[in-house]
């Protein structure tokens, strides 16, 4: 705990990410206007005292936009991944504890899988299902699950060898016991360093479907669609790319950051 | 009356070489052994590293499968004592539930809920911790703790056959005797029958009746404690006796 007390940038990241989530969570409080109120009179108004971020071509003030947008974009972020974590860990601790043709069969379906350039498989899906936000959360975790499941299964073909393992068997433990009682809880720790640089991925995509404007549907704002709706005005009002922009950026290195702390303090052969 | 008998077992491992994990031959861990364990007694299996001890105990435990042979058990009631206590505790886990797991899982077949409290309290009296460890993880205690803790987890399910895989040889020497007494005082108040695997034999003859000694999977020589120590009769027990002498008699 204390080292990663020490690691300066993962505690960066870390408080970037309590903010945003206290953004999503505290949004009506946090925002001083309504998102989607429409002020006819104020449109693309330039950044001041009265609208922080300034206002977009509706008149809408930017900031309250971003502040209800993060709590889309966080939990397309949270939940795409824990759907991602929920797979991976099931496929990869029975991959691995089972072994042989069961090994063989999860294996290969995860090369397949990772054959596929994912965001064009996102893409097709999304293009024949409807853009909803739910649709987003699964298809963006059932096409990230990949990494979680190797990295598990491999954990898990050395841990199953271990003699607390053994000892449990000895006393009757069927292979769900040892998964879940034994193996995933001492499996999960570099899955959690995996899942945290995901959620910064998630987000990614998400803002990239919006701005190909097939991801969140406005009038509901997400930062993908806020910068997309920006495009448009790029010439006049460069607040509106560049604020959302700005969010999306600091939220995914947020996430790295963390991450890559998390790994640090979780691998110790790599600490100095 | 005989409580465990194995007959002609044996266990290949294959050997694979290479990225693609090639099979290029086979070693024969445990080849043809025949033996029978008495209830009630101590049997030892000496042998040096790597002839087939850890596997010969893990067939008789059921968690390895034989190639070949049988092994036949009069009793369901077993458990295991392993070498490294780092290795044989989760670590992820506090000692109460560790000592719980079996109870719980007995529970399970059984349908019965014993007092696992109880139980538990009582385990960890029987190998001298006190109770503040309940709440504690294994990394932190001292390898002699942890060893009577995977004892404590051993007895707790009432166990008639228990074998115990070196459990000493990781241990400092002046904690080796502590925990083979510990094991030896259980024999006598609770009449658990032990497969005793050791590589040493001074360990063996203070704890066991009976020996077999191993080489390369197969079971050179076997009888009472006292005659093999006095009189051996295989080249390869004689070797094994006149290394300790050599190294000399510590804590005889
Ligand atoms: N799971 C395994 N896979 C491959 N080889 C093994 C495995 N377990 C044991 N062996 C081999 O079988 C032989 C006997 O090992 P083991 O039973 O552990 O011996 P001991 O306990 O007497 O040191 C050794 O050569 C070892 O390398
Ligand atoms: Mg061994």
């Amino acid at each position: 705990m204390k080292e990663f007390l020490n690691n300066k940038m993962a505690l960066v990241g870390l408080d970037f990410i309590t903010l945003m989530i206290a953004f999503a969570l505290f949004a009506p409080f946090i925002a001083p206007y309504d998102p989607s109120y429409i002020d006819s009179k104020n449109v693309l108004a330039a950044p001041s005292a009265k609208h922080i971020f300034g206002t977009d071509a509706l008149g809408r003030d930017l900031f309250s936009r971003i502040v209800y947008g993060s709590r889309i974009s966080l939990s397309i972020g949270f939940i795409a991944v824990g759907i991602a974590v929920l797979i991976g860990v099931f496929l990869g601790s029975v991959a691995g504890y089972y072994g042989g043709k069961v090994d063989s069969i999860i294996m290969r379906f995860v090369d397949i899988m990772l054959c596929f350039p994912t965001f064009f498989l996102i893409l097709a899906v999304i293009a024949v299902l409807e853009p909803s936000i739910f649709n987003i959360m699964v298809i963006i975790g059932a096409t990230s699950w990949m990494g979680v499941a190797r990295l598990i299964r491999a954990e898990i073909l050395t841990l199953k060898e271990r003699d607390y393992v053994v000892a449990s068997k000895v006393m009757g433990a069927n292979g769900a016991w040892i998964i879940f009682r034994h193996l995933i809880p001492n499996a999960i720790g570099p899955v959690m360093v995996n899942a945290t640089l995901g959620v910064g991925g998630a987000i990614l995509v998400e803002s990239s479907l919006s701005f190909l404007g097939i991801g969140v549907q406005p009038p509901t704002p997400s930062w993908g669609n806020i910068l997309m709706d920006g495009k448009s005005t790029l010439g006049v009002a460069w607040w509106l790319t560049v604020f959302p922009g700005v969010f999306i950026l600091l939220t995914v290195l947020a996430y790295n950051l963390l991450g890559e702390g998390l790994r640090d303090l979780m691998e110790p052969r790599l600490r100095k | 009356m005989i409580l465990a008998k194995c007959e002609n077992v044996r266990k290949e491992f294959p050997i694979k070489r290479g990225y693609l994990q090639d099979t290029i031959g086979a070693v024969k861990a445990v080849d043809g052994v025949s033996l029978t364990i008495n209830k009630g007694e101590a049997f030892g299996l000496v042998g040096e590293s790597g002839c087939g001890k850890t596997t010969l105990g893990r067939i008789i435990l059921g968690v390895i499968k034989p190639d070949a042979g049988s092994v036949e058990l009069k009793t369901t009631k077993l458990q295991a004592v392993f070498q490294d206590p780092y290795n044989s505790l989760d670590p992820k886990m506090r000692v109460c539930d560790i000592l719980a797991e079996g109870l719980v899982l007995k529970a399970n077949v059984t349908g019965r809920m014993t007092p696992i409290r109880e139980k538990v309290r009582e385990a960890l009296d029987l190998v001298k911790l006190p109770e503040s460890a309940l709440m504690k993880f294994p990394h932190q205690f001292s390898g002699g703790e942890r060893q009577r803790i995977a004892i404590a987890r051993a007895i707790i399910t009432e166990p008639e056959f228990i074998v115990c895989d070196e459990p000493v040889s990781s241990l400092d020497v002046t904690i080796q005797l502590e925990i083979l007494n510990l094991l030896k005082d259980f024999r006598r108040k609770l009449g658990i029958t032990y497969l005793f695997i050791s590589h040493d034999l001074r360990v063996v003859k203070y704890m066991c009746d009976r020996l077999a000694v191993m080489r390369q999977g197969r079971i050179v020589e076997e009888g009472d404690v006292d005659n093999v120590y006095n009189r051996p009769s295989h080249p390869y027990t004689k070797l094994l006796l006149s290394s300790i002498l050599s190294v000399g008699l510590i804590g005889q």
